[in-house]
């Protein structure tokens, strides 16, 4: 019988399961699959006619697409690493045990609950002026004064701070694997007389590869679909030069009304995020299997 | 003594990380001149009117009315997303059935795939269906378990409830749905918490969705209602209601986290994330 087949208890059909999951299965479909698929159908199409690969490959030799792409992934290659670093040194702080840590916790947290909230991107376009506090600061410490907005090098700086700023999510869980590590395997490291800075490499980095790679994944999708902060902070300038490609789905399809230009681009985004992530799977799984 | 070091590192880095917030506070009772002219946030003299002009906007309405309308999306959603999510993850924690593996899977898929991919085909699918400019593109979505993140968490929490509980409820008497809502959920509070602050947090920082669905003014919710304003009034112009109007913004957000705090950060260290 099946129901020897699904564990279940007394009287509980194997249905039931099914049916209690049946809200996702169908938001998949409508929300998830469905899109999926008519992004590459839409993207086939030009002015709604069937146009072939033609959007593809005017988006491949495109200097604009090119660009974006660029954007997008020194973005992604500036933001993440630095994010990771910054949230476990800090998470590793917040780990020791001291009074009143919890305050600390909840003011490094604050920013990542802001996100690209209207308050947060008011403020940082005034840090970033011409005479804004950065800047004042950094004429204080003898260094002259960066024109942020305009310097095409500078600019996509702006955004990676933001994002920096923000860095509590990922750190609150960093802080939970630290706290998942048993007390045991530092006694033992103490014993062997290696502390601090070789039980940091010996002990906490293998037990919490795991929550690395999960936290480096969710940062790359994060930041490879960038939108927020471009649009509303820098609005892509100057020269294009923090356009990321979420910008340009979104003007391909509101400013040129080209929908088959801009599914067509978002087609390509999903391509591109998901060779990355396939990338960092391969090249760190050895690393995740050992130890 | 190391402990007073610490103790001092992390106050510098607080510090540099809240003061900003701090100087927008502050900024808003500057007048216009001194919000340039000094990087100090405490303000000479106090002026409040700009918080008077900030709550009328540069619309036909007022801020209320924005905040009516960012709650008109917001409470439905967060009550369809807790709801929904709650039933999924009760189906994958407890139960067994045909294709499990499969639907878990397609689970993670999800919860990594981008949103911006799949945006322009959503908003051709409401534009098709008419639906544009309602709040049912922002709202609907979430009754259907639309954060596959939800669900995870939610499936590592029931797996730390005995299964004891579930055969108690039945043996009283309770149906599925009524095991679930009164005896699992409340055992897993401060989960079902973090799940309505983050829905509650992300729906009042979101632009780029209402930016796409929603047309007309009236219909605003507050970030964009606040977007409109900044444009028309333009950098160098009225900073200081800018600035007020932004601060009131902030204040459900805040208030929000300030009250569940301590569930919603335990919610998320308790191990859901880390699994």
């Amino acid at each position: 019988m099946n129901t020897r087949k699904y564990r279940n208890p007394v009287g509980v059909s194997k249905y039931t399961g099914l049916a209690l999951i049946s809200p996702f299965i169908i938001g998949a479909l409508l929300f998830i699959v469905y899109p999926f698929i008519c992004s590459f159908v839409v993207g086939l199409t030009d002015s709604g006619r069937f146009a072939g690969f033609e959007n593809f490959r005017e988006m491949l030799s495109s200097k604009d697409f090119g660009q974006a792409a660029g954007v997008t992934l020194k973005y992604a290659l500036i933001l993440v690493p630095l994010k990771l670093i910054v949230s476990l040194l800090v998470a590793l702080l917040l780990n020791m045990e001291l009074k009143h840590i919890g305050i600390f916790r909840t003011a490094f947290y604050i920013p990542s609950i802001l996100g690209a909230n209207l308050a947060v991107i008011i403020m940082w376009q005034y840090l970033f002026t011409s005479d804004g506090l950065v800047n004042q600061l950094l004429e204080a410490v003898g260094l002259s004064p960066v024109s942020w907005y305009g310097e095409p090098n500078a600019a996509i700086f702006i955004i990676v701070l933001l994002r920096l700023w923000e860095f509590g999510s990922t750190m609150v869980i960093f802080l939970a694997a630290l706290r998942d590590i048993p007390r045991e395997l530092y006694d033992a490291a103490k014993v062997d007389g290696c502390g601090g800075v070789r039980a940091f490499f010996a002990v906490t980095l293998p037990q919490i590869k795991n929550v690395i790679f999960v936290n480096l994944i969710l940062q790359t999708i994060g930041a490879m679909q960038e939108f927020n902060a471009p649009y509303m902070l820098t609005g892509g300038g100057p020269l294009g030069k923090t356009r990321t490609i979420g910008m340009l789905i979104y003007e391909e399809m509101f400013t040129y009304g080209s929908k088959g230009m801009a599914n067509a681009v978002s087609w390509v985004l999903f391509v591109i995020i998901a060779a990355v992530v396939a990338l960092m799977y391969k090249l760190t799984d050895k690393a995740r299997r050992d130890a | 003594m190391k402990k007073l070091f610490l103790y001092l590192l992390l106050t510098a880095v607080g510090a540099a990380m809240l003061y900003p917030l701090l100087w927008l506070v502050g900024a808003s009772f500057k007048t216009n001149e001194e919000i340039f002219s000094s990087i100090w946030f405490m303000p000479k003299s106090f002026c409040t009117d700009s918080y008077k002009n900030a709550w009328e906007t540069v619309t036909p309405y007022n801020m209320g009315h924005y905040f009516l309308n960012t709650f008109a999306i917001i409470i439905p959603k967060t009550v369809f997303a807790v709801a929904s999510s709650a039933i999924v993850a009760y189906g994958f924690a407890r139960f067994d059935f045909p294709l499990k593996k499969f639907f878990f899977a397609l689970l993670i898929c999800g919860m990594l795939m981008p949103s911006i991919v799949t945006i322009m085909p959503r908003y051709l699918m409401w534009s098709k269906l008419g639906l544009l400019d309602t709040y049912i593109p922002l709202t609907l979505p979430s009754l259907f378990a639309e954060e596959g993140m939800f669900v995870f968490i939610l499936v590592q929490f029931f797996k730390g409830v005995p299964r004891e509980f579930d055969e108690a409820a039945r043996i009283d008497g309770c149906g599925t749905l009524k095991t679930l809502f009164y005896v699992l959920l409340p055992c897993i509070r401060p989960a079902v918490i973090s799940i309505a602050v983050f829905t509650f947090l992300w729906t009042m920082n979101d632009f780029l969705e209402p930016l796409i669905m929603i047309q007309s003014v009236e219909k605003y919710p507050l970030s964009l209602a606040l977007r409109l304003s900044v444009d028309s009034t333009g950098q160098g112009y009225e900073q200081r209601k800018v600035i007020a109007m932004s601060v009131i913004g902030l204040i459900p957000s805040v208030a929000v986290f300030a009250l569940a705090q301590k569930k919603f950060v335990s919610g998320i260290t308790a191990g859901g994330l880390t699994g």
